[in-house]
């Protein structure tokens, strides 16, 4: 049983690939990485697994169900969700709020119930807060729950993006660049995370170019270069492969220093 | 006073509207004439056209150019129905509001794929094409003359005159400030922050973003349409020069002088900006550009409206002062 299954997947851009027929598939449980050099492509797959992006051509099934090209309120109602690159914050309300923000499919959305309050939205609203909350613990941002948004240290908004997508319960949680911009500390918390997510039951993708951090909590590695699958494997075959070593230090080096 | 008390009495939906209540209640001792009051049903009314732009504005973070077109709208279907088709008051407006609301809808989903400057353009040509139907459609509307408009009757009573009306307007901003506040601590109302906040997020927690920008565009229409009916048969009248464009960006400026995302900020952009021509009319012939200054002075000095720096301020200040001296 494959949980994700990318077929001949492609984008192009102006004329350029940036995906370029792609095939992989990802197995449920478990931490996944694709890495690859800037401009690989990674990011654009995110955005095509997630339906920001249309492909110009191939197929996207997630648990069996083509989901090419759903939007990604779809998507987030099947169990799949994503943090990004450059941080989407709802910078107009408070850390605990952008995390019940990510429990909206489990709340009540009727818009009569809303505007006279019926059907116990008060009472549903607490119950929301206190679950929200639990999320904001669980990612060691206990200290924020009432804070702003926007008056947030830049590590405490990643953790807030990922409480966020926690509270959609995601079964396949995409993970754009996690230690993008963290101190090595920062990052070994982000890694404790990552782990902790995957034993609750939660298939992690990350892309990231932290090999540490890549290196440190895969069990499977996917590698892009130019739009199109270099290798993939676990994290140690990945490291002895002449390709990847050729791809991320320059062809010639093969053979040479491991680990990227 | 009891912890539990002040907390409700800080909560926006108790302790604000209470407060709203009292305003509105005691405000008639300080009316002296007729005059007064027409002033104040007058900002009452645009309040409550606010109150549901400040939905689509300040919360979605969507715009709005042609809101005065759905006022007009509302005000015209109230005034054509009862007197062309002989229709009862309730029954027009209840029709008008619908027929807003089925229009807003199917404006809604083409325009509101447009962002920024083309959402704009869009909602602009709405209103003026509204403003073009209603001053040409001289048959039916009376053109750029106008029509009057039959009073509203309620259980066989006629509702007539500024003291009754001012009560009914009273009655129906307080309602229409409760549903927003309602709206706004729901789910449905996160879901429309977070449109503003971002709408990649929005969309992968769940939020069907383009859902909730035709629905906010719908009520904020309907709510429009609404008090648009209300104010035709208060006035006994109706005549394009109130539908037009720069009756848009008056609404507009209210919300914004008042805060963005707020909603007693709406209500208080509205009766400032009703009451401030009425201080200045010797420079009724300048209002355009005064409004134009004070949105532009809004946006560039206090970005936020008055109601929400008003209250930073405030809690700054109890902080401060709450605080040891050091």
């Amino acid at each position: 049983m494959t949980l994700l299954k990318v077929e001949a997947l492609s984008r192009e851009f102006g004329g350029i690939l940036a995906v370029d027929s792609l095939h992989f598939e990802i197995a449920p449980g478990s931490i996944h990485s694709i890495i690859g050099p800037n401009g690989a492509g990674k990011t654009t797959l995110f955005n095509l697994v997630t339906g920001v992006y249309a492909p110009s051509a191939g197929r996207v099934h997630f648990e069996g169900r083509d989901i090419t090209g759903l939007a990604p309120h779809r998507l987030a109602a099947m169990g799949l969700s994503r943090t990004f690159q450059n941080l989407q914050i709802f910078f107009n309300m408070t850390a605990l709020e952008n995390v019940m923000v990510g429990l909206h499919l489990t709340l009540d959305r009727r818009l009569g119930a809303a505007l006279f309050r019926l059907g116990g939205v008060a009472r549903k609203e607490r119950r929301a807060r206190d679950a929200a909350a639990e999320l904001m613990r669980f990612v060691g941002l206990e200290a924020y729950l009432d804070v702003d948004a926007d008056a947030m240290p830049y590590g405490a908004l990643k953790g807030l993006e990922l409480a966020r997508a926690l509270a959609s319960k995601p079964r396949l949680l995409l993970l754009d660049e996690p230690a993008a911009g963290l101190n090595p500390v920062e990052t070994e918390e982000v890694a404790g995370l990552i782990r902790k997510i995957a034993q609750s039951g939660v298939t992690v993708v990350l892309v990231e170019h932290d090999m540490r951090l890549v290196m440190g909590v895969s069990d499977h590695v996917l590698v892009l270069d130019y739009g199109r699958k270099l290798a993939e494997g676990t994290v140690d075959e990945v490291r002895a492969n002449p390709d990847v070593i050729a791809a991320y230090l320059g062809s010639g080096a093969a053979g040479g220093t491991h680990g990227a | 006073m009891s912890q539990a008390l002040k907390r409700k009495l800080a909560d926006p939906r108790t302790g604000g509207l209470l407060g709203l209540a009292a305003v509105i209640a005691v405000l008639p001792l300080f009316l002296p004439n007729n005059f007064y009051y027409d002033v104040a049903i007058g900002a009452g009314l645009s309040a409550i056209v606010c109150v549901g732009l400040n939905l689509l504005i300040g919360y979605a973070g969507q715009i709005s150019l042609g809101h005065a077109g759905f006022v007009g709208l509302g005000a015209y279907s109230s005034a054509v129905l009862t007197v062309e088709f002989g229709w009862h008051p309730l029954a027009a407006m209840t029709a008008g509001a619908l027929g807003v609301g089925i229009l807003a809808f199917l404006v809604a989903r083409p325009i509101l794929r447009l962002r920024g400057h083309y959402l704009a353009m869009a909602t602009l040509g709405l209103g003026i094409i509204i403003s073009i139907v209603v001053n040409t459609e001289a048959e039916y509307t009376g053109g750029p003359d106008g029509m009057t408009v039959p009073s509203l009757m309620f259980f066989g009573r006629e509702l007539y005159g500024e003291a009754v009306w001012y009560w009914i307007v009273g009655a129906a901003l307080l309602f229409t400030v409760w549903l927003s506040l309602n709206l706004i601590a729901s789910p449905v109302g996160r879901a429309l922050r977070a449109v503003h906040g971002s709408e990649p997020a929005a969309e992968i927690a769940g939020v069907d973003t383009a859902h909730y920008k035709v629905l906010v565009f719908v009520i904020s229409a309907v709510i429009a349409s609404l008090a648009g009916s209300l104010g035709a048969h208060y006035a006994g009248f109706v005549s394009p020069a109130n539908v037009g464009f720069f009756r848009s960006i008056e609404l507009v400026t209210m919300v914004v002088l008042g805060g963005m995302a707020s909603t007693y900020g709406a209500v208080v952009g509205a009766a400032i900006l009703t009451v401030l021509p009425q201080l200045l009319t010797g420079l009724e012939d300048y209002e355009h550009i005064a409004f134009g200054l004070i949105l532009m002075l809004t946006v560039i000095f206090m970005p936020r409206g008055l109601v929400p720096s008003f209250f930073t301020i405030a809690r700054n200040r109890l902080a401060s002062a709450g605080a040891p001296p050091p």
